[in-house]
């Protein structure tokens, strides 16, 4: 049995009197590629903040490494699904993942050339070399996912959690940012939270769907009938060498 | 000429808070443009007035008024800005009015008038004492000291809070610190521009420095030599004209401002032709 990451028992956390998440109870191990799928509004981005500390749980438990939440954060990479920046402020890519060393640093503490290193370490795995002085507003999404995925990597994390990568990006730079999470999965424990349910299936493997509850799946594909109950509307699955399912009438 | 000028002493301290100043702004500015905070700066500003008057009513130096009143208000309206269930602006605004409510009914209270009120709301550089200088100097030397020490903390809460207290660091403080950083700043500039308009100074050199800059140091170089620029070119310009010198350093500024940006515009223009 590998080493517990996370353990969530009977989690909830209401935001504004709604029950954002209800009574979940899971845990991650180490080594695990677990895809957390739901419909927009489910609850996803909101249990990863959890996990890191930035919101509390208003009832049930949850630990981190064996701590409370936000108590190890030289441990943990975090991928934003969209931070709100603006285009215009000047700051290059090689600063951007440099500031994934900060939880290795102490207060008063500068950038020295080992963080350095470690940041052109994670360039190079995110593919952004000719990137490197580039500024940020100048990226392209994919770009710009990729060199989010950079910063976290450059604090040598051991659990990276990533909130729905591959938003906003070109169906090209999606398979080049899941190639760049299955070279990562050897070495790291992930989370990742995405509603594009056909392709992380492929990728991961646990999956989990949350809808305000969570129900952890056996295998990696949620199915179709898992994929209804969940968004409550008739969907198809497109399973990549397989025909399109032909369930629905045409309206 | 410039020699001409520069016999004055009072020329020589004007250019002198002028340089002086410039450096806490540029730096400072930097900040309140890429977090875009130019409101709470404003308040800040503004609230700092309460402490002239308070000053003035114990006839202390307003000086010593004014660092520990707008320090309290940077922190108040930061506080109230983030952990109260009040809408931002009207925080804000609030304490806008509030800090100069305080000041008004202060220098009312003190028999007699108050002679140079208006060189703090408006400024006048050409009245700058020594002592003025040396403070200006010693709050130049900590916001310099500050900032280095904090420059990858502020650069993250700059860029992405979320991520930096992801990261472990205390934002809130950073932030309250922030703002007390802009607290002296405001200090130092009133002389120069007075605190009605310290907020253009702070933010035009460093919103036209953030259309040339990749980096936060290098937008920060160019501000501080903008806002001398400006400070200089409006100095001189109000010794010739014989008019008002924190008006003209900001006319020549906001003129600056908007010529930027109809060149950046007439520049994208002509490359589309």
């Amino acid at each position: 049995m590998n080493a517990l990451v996370i353990e969530c028992d009977s989690l909830s956390v209401s935001l504004g009197g709604v029950n954002v998440l209800d009574e979940l109870t899971f845990s991650v191990y180490k080594g695990d590629f677990l895809g957390i799928v739901g419909p927009n509004g489910g609850g996803k981005t909101t249990l990863l903040r959890v996990m890191l500390g930035l919101e509390r749980p208003s009832g049930g438990k949850v630990t981190v490494f064996g701590r409370d939440p936000g108590s190890s954060p030289g441990r943990i990479g975090y991928v934003p699904q969209r931070i709100f920046f603006d285009r215009d402020f000047p700051i290059s890519v090689i600063d951007l993942v440099l500031m994934g060393r900060l939880s290795k640093k102490k207060l008063f503490q500068h950038y020295n050339s080992a963080d350095r290193e470690k940041a052109d370490s994670a360039i190079r795995t995110a593919g952004l070399e000719p990137l490197r002085e580039r500024r940020i507003g100048a990226l392209s999404g994919g770009e710009l996912q990729r060199a989010l995925i950079a910063r976290a990597l450059a604090g040598e994390p051991e659990l990276l959690l990533l909130d729905e990568p591959t938003a906003s990006v070109d169906p090209q730079m999606k398979t080049t940012i899941y190639d760049l999470l299955d070279q990562l999965k050897e070495k790291l424990t992930i989370i990742l939270v995405s509603h594009d349910t056909g392709t992380i299936s492929r990728h991961v493997n646990r999956i989990a769907c949350l809808n305000s509850k969570l129900d952890m799946l056996e295998g990696s594909s949620p199915g179709r009938k898992k994929l209804e109950e969940l968004y409550r509307y008739p969907v198809d699955v497109i399973v990549q060498g397989e025909p399109i399912s032909q369930t629905h009438e045409p309206r | 000429m410039i020699q001409e000028i520069l016999a004055f002493e009072f020329m020589r301290n004007a250019f002198l808070a002028a340089l002086l100043s410039s450096v806490a702004c540029g730096i400072i500015g930097t900040y309140v443009v890429v977090k875009k905070i130019g409101f709470i700066s404003g308040g800040i500003a503004h609230t700092a007035f309460g402490g002239i008057g308070l000053g003035y009513y114990l006839g202390i130096n307003p000086l010593f008024g004014v660092i520990p009143f707008s320090l309290a208000a940077a922190l108040a309206i930061g506080l109230l800005s983030k952990k109260a269930k009040v809408a931002e602006d009207s925080a804000i605004g609030t304490f806008w009015a509030v800090g100069m409510a305080v000041g008004v009914i202060c220098i009312g209270l003190k028999p007699g008038y108050a002679p140079d009120l208006f060189s703090y709301l408006f400024g006048n550089i050409l009245t700058v004492p020594t002592f003025d200088l040396w403070m200006i100097m010693l709050l130049d030397t900590l916001i310099i000291a500050m900032v280095w020490l904090l420059s990858k903390e502020f650069l993250a809460i700059s860029f992405d809070e979320e991520y930096a207290a992801v990261s472990g660091l205390n934002t809130m403080a950073l932030y309250l610190l922030m703002l007390c950083l802009i607290a002296l700043t405001v200090v130092v500039m009133m002389r120069v521009v007075g605190i009605v308009m310290v907020i253009a100074l702070l933010t035009i050199p460093a919103a036209i420095a953030r259309m040339f800059s990749r980096s936060l140091p290098g937008m920060m170089i160019q501000s501080v030599v903008l806002s001398a620029l400006f400070s200089i070119c409006g100095l001189w310009i109000s010794y010739m004209l014989d008019i008002a010198s924190g008006a003209t350093i900001i006319l020549v500024a906001g003129f600056s401002f908007m010529s930027a940006h109809a060149l950046r515009h007439f520049i994208t223009f002509l490359r589309g032709l």
